[in-house]
């Protein structure tokens, strides 16, 4: 990698202009070159820098591929039929084609963080300068950018260093979608390499754009105890102007933000958001709203409620403008990358677009400069809302029971739904003024629209889920506590040894889209079982939001009940999307300030580090999207098993170990270089649950590691085999796997297990110093 | 509606598409030829009502009666027991899958590879997604649809039928047995 270090310096010069002394010019060059810490191997790796250590995870997590297409459809010699052990015109095989599009995915993923990444940081360069000091959590935090240390080997100081990192990723990038392309790679396994590639380059740009705006956007700092905001649309005032805004890239909410304060109107406009970009504006401003997750899109459009619709970038409906137009509401869209083919009104004045879009001469508008979007959106607001009629329901009781009426029973709109809700038995009950069954199904649906577009009868089916369930919307009164960003080094401090020796639980990182199977609801379940048990929970994105959608018996969310301390029993909520990186992060920093291994350019010893050591699980309950993929990968390379809900099967196969395949499960001892058997931990690195019941118990026994001390399996142990008789009826009939030493064993399942190891033969085997590299047999540089 | 759509309309997979189960002879016909059959049964067993029933109780009948290994999947186990039928192994779907496209796998009882495997009651979409798994990488295994939405993806299923001629089918496969 060129790290493009030009440097000059001239003790004397003289010219026509004048003498010159002792100048020192650099370009390009990081602000932290002169950083101390041993450089490893790997610094800025390329596509193959790591292979060796993504055949030593796949071959252990081999993957199972489940087409969600028989055919390939790339190239004009296309279609190919790959069925079975076909291949097509260019020779290649099912499973390569598989794993070719999780590469294609992961690629759209890293690319879409790693531009957003781009993006924040010109603007940041913009406002602040290019000198501007990183700061992520001013005095708490040394490691300021663990992930890009990782990786790339280098030390960002100031925004400008952040460049040199995006000049790599971007550069990676466009090596790996060039791996995609016909007659390249025909390797299922190296595909899948090179998809372990993409994730963790998406993790540097993902820690990148959070730096950037941390830094120039003045968001909470580490802080565990950031505010409790309002979450729903039942806390919205509708009396006032009401802005929305939708994406992931904060800049223009900033600038409405910003716009009200100079204007000393910040009390007189509602700043609501959904999404990525909301999460983000509140921790810019706590007065801003969140609506809820992507899924709320169309019902909070159609509710009429926005008085203008603000869009930036990733995962917005692309009907966002049709709807829009259709509740009356004008729009604004603010990114290169989703124009909507709207007339480019960047240039003009804001008088006049704000002139065109209250006459209704223009229904939106795109605005590529964001402080001129968030003025423009303020005074578009503050015109229509008092000559717009917001209607209170989308539809009245008589109304929706005119429109079921008209329903053919086809079964059409069941049969394109994603969740198979049973929405021709509801229409039918609903024209029988029965509107019950509609209201139920409000909680599981997707907010997708695939039924009315499905509907023979053009039946507002959505719109009728949604004012049938009016009376719930108004009770959406929820809160989540504000992103805090990166973890602590005081917090890794005192957690460190307690997750590494296996006494702190696992760390369960909720994370990803909203696409679940039986609603947002299971995801906040989840989060609060194990935060009951004293797992750390981590989360972010519309995950964080689902957790937040939810209140106990004495009516307290998740955020009321825990605290947003990285330690045993917190919710940790670190932020939007590119927050994930934070997570990432904090198993990293254990390996670097509890065990004092250098990180710099060292990739493989840390990964091998976190997945021997470090109990830490994804789940991605709702994954949806490509930059799920992407999160998901880089967690898979750092060696962290990654569990998704139903629908993730159709990301096209599984990482799956086999517990009965003892060959698989041996581990160098690094005292000895003895070759040790441990069981199967973690047995998968991705896994689709079929149940959040089944997800619960391998989330628990995914929390195992090599490392854990007899005391520490003994409590993930008895997390495992409780969450098992509890959801299962029966104790898991593999104890004899994870149990090694009878102190291994919970003490009030004693004899329970002992009597089940007898039956199996189980015998004693002992805890190695584990690591999969044979280079660090005898290595062992102090610390765990 | 056409027999022979997929359920979900849109989950089109290919050329190589499930042949349709016409009569409940069919199904008794393969689980009597096949010599090592299995029944994997998904959670929506337990919530699909058919009659005063659920559909959790025929396919423990059809267990009992044809004699076939259950595998339970999700969290079904609680719902068996709570029928009292004990033997079913726990086991997640994508566990099954990826065991039933490795030629070595035994099988629950370790007697040899399933010839058959009978698959009922999980989410559409990700009984769609498994049965793709096994239609494309286990050659050696023949797949059963008992949901009564059509799965292209198998290599026998029921089409899209009502819930009376899914039950009347069920009833007719489970008397057949015992024949």
């Amino acid at each position: 990698m060129n790290r493009k270090n030009v440097s000059l310096k001239i003790s004397e010069l003289e010219s026509d202009i004048g003498n010159i002394h002792n100048l020192e010019l650099s370009i390009g060059k990081i602000s932290g070159e002169d950083w101390s810490e041993a450089e490893g191997p790997t610094p800025f790796p390329s596509l193959t820098s790591l292979r060796a250590w993504d055949h030593k995870l796949l071959s252990r997590y081999q993957p199972f591929y489940l087409p969600f297409c028989d055919l390939c459809c790339f190239c004009t010699f296309g279609k190919c039929d790959l069925t079975g052990t076909k291949r097509g015109a260019c020779g290649i095989t099912m499973p390569a084609q598989q794993s070719r599009f999780v590469l294609l995915a992961a690629c759209i993923g890293a690319a879409t963080h790693i531009s957003h990444a781009r993006e924040l940081v010109t603007h940041a360069i913009r406002t602040c300068g290019a000198d501007l000091r990183l700061d992520p959590g001013g005095n708490s935090i040394d490691i300021e950018a663990p992930v890009t240390r990782l990786v790339c080997g280098i030390k960002p100081e100031k925004l400008s260093d952040l460049e040199t990192v995006l000049e790599y990723l971007e550069g990676q990038v466009t090596q790996l979608l060039a791996v995609a392309h016909t007659g390249q790679e025909g390797s299922s396994l190296d595909f899948e390499s090179k998809v372990l590639h993409a994730g963790m380059i998406d993790q540097v740009g993902m820690e990148v754009a959070d730096l950037a705006q941390t830094s120039a956007l003045g968001f909470p700092k580490a802080e565990p105890d950031t505010p409790l905001v309002d979450l729903g649309m039942g806390g919205i005032d509708t009396k006032k102007p009401v802005i929305l805004v939708i994406g992931h890239n904060v800049p223009p909410a900033v600038s409405i933000i910003e716009y009200l304060k100079k204007t000393r109107m910040q009390d007189a406009v509602e700043v609501t958001g959904i999404c990525c970009t909301a999460l983000d504006v509140t921790r810019y401003s706590a007065s801003a709203k969140i609506v809820g997750p992507m899924s709320w899109q169309l019902r909070y459009i159609r509710s009429g409620i926005p008085d203008v619709v603000v869009v930036d970038e990733q995962c917005i409906r692309t009907d966002t403008l049709l709807e829009s137009r259709e509740a009356g509401s004008p729009f604004i869209a603010t990114s290169e990358k989703n124009c909507l083919g709207l007339p480019d009104r960047t240039r003009d004045l804001a008088d006049d677009i704000v002139a065109d879009l209250t006459s209704g001469r223009e229904p939106g508008v795109l605005i590529l400069d964001p402080e001129k979007a968030g003025e423009v959106a303020v005074r578009v607001a503050q015109f229509v809302a008092p000559l717009r009629k917001k209607p209170k329901i989308p539809l009245t009781t008589e109304q929706i029971i005119e429109h079921a009426k008209t329903c053919t029973q086809c079964k059409l709109c069941r049969r394109s739904c994603p969740n198979d809700l049973h929405i021709p038995e509801s229409l039918k009950a609903a024209g029988k003024g029965k509107l019950a069954m509609l209201d139920e199904m409000y909680e599981e649906c997707l907010g997708c629209g695939r039924c009315e577009q499905a509907c023979t009868q053009h039946i507002p089916i959505h719109t009728m889920i949604t004012a049938a369930a009016a009376e719930k919307t108004a009770c959406e009164t929820f809160c989540v506590r504000t992103g805090r960003g990166a973890i602590q080094d005081v917090e890794i401090r005192k957690v460190g040894g307690p997750i590494v020796l296996g006494e702190i639980p696992g760390i369960v990182a909720f994370v990803g889209c909203s696409n679940y199977p039986k609603g947002g609801r299971e995801v906040a379940e989840m989060c609060m079982e194990f935060a009951k048990r004293r797992y750390i929970n981590m989360t972010s994105g519309c995950a964080a939001l689902s957790i937040g959608m939810y209140r106990n018996g004495d009516g307290k969310t998740p955020y009321e009940i825990y605290p947003g301390t990285f330690d045993a029993g917190g919710i940790v909520n670190v932020g939007s999307c590119v927050a994930n990186a934070h997570i990432a992060g904090a198993a990293i920093k254990i390996a670097s300030i509890f065990a004092k291994r250098t990180l710099r350019g060292n990739y493989e010893e840390i990964a091998d580090y976190v997945y021997n050591r470090v109990g830490a699980v994804g789940v991605a309950w709702g994954a949806m999207s490509q930059k799920a993929v992407a999160i998901a990968a880089g967690f898979w390379r750092l060696g962290i098993p990654v569990v998704v809900g139903p629908h993730g099967t159709k990301y096209r196969r599984m990482l799956l170990g086999k517990a009965e395949r003892e060959q698989d499960w041996y581990v160098y001892d690094r005292r000895t270089g003895e070759s040790v058997y441990v069981g199967p931990v973690p047995e998968h690195l991705f896994f689709a649950a079929e149940t959040k019941e089944e997800a619960m118990v391998m989330i628990a026994k995914l929390c195992m590691r090599p490392n854990d001390t007899t005391r520490g399996r003994a409590i993930k142990l008895t997390h495992y085999l409780d969450l098992h008789k509890r959801m299962m009826g029966i104790l898991p009939d593999d104890i004899d796997l994870y149990v090694r030493t009878p102190a291994d064993i919970p003490v009030t399942m004693k004899d329970e297990v002992m009597q089940i190891l007898k039956e199996r033969d189980w015998k004693e085997r002992s805890i190695p110093d584990p690591t999969l590299l044979a280079w660090q047999v005898r290595k062992q540089e102090g610390g765990q | 509606m056409p027999p022979v759509e997929s359920w979900q309309v849109a989950e089109v997979p290919g050329p190589k598409k499930a042949s349709v189960i016409t009569k409940p002879d069919i199904v008794d016909a393969m689980i009597k030829r096949a010599k090592h059959p299995v029944l994997v049964i998904g959670h929506l067993a337990a919530e699909i009502d058919l009659d005063d029933r659920k559909m959790i109780d025929f396919l423990i009948m059809l267990a009992e009666k044809g004699d076939i290994p259950v595998i339970a999947t999700g969290h079904t186990n609680r719902e068996l027991l709570k029928r009292g039928y004990k033997k079913a192994r726990v086991m997640p779907v994508v566990e099954v899958g990826q065991r039933l496209t490795d030629p070595l796998w035994n099988g629950i009882d370790g007697r040899e590879p399933y010839d058959l495997a009978i698959f009922a009651g999980l989410p559409y979409y990700m009984e769609w997604t498994i049965l793709s798994g096994l239609k494309n990488f286990a050659p050696n295994l023949k797949t059963m649809s008992l949901d009564n939405t059509y799965q292209p993806n198998a290599s026998w299923s029921f089409p899209n039928i009502s819930i009376k001629d899914w039950l009347e089918n069920l009833r007719d496969i489970i008397a057949n047995l015992e024949g």
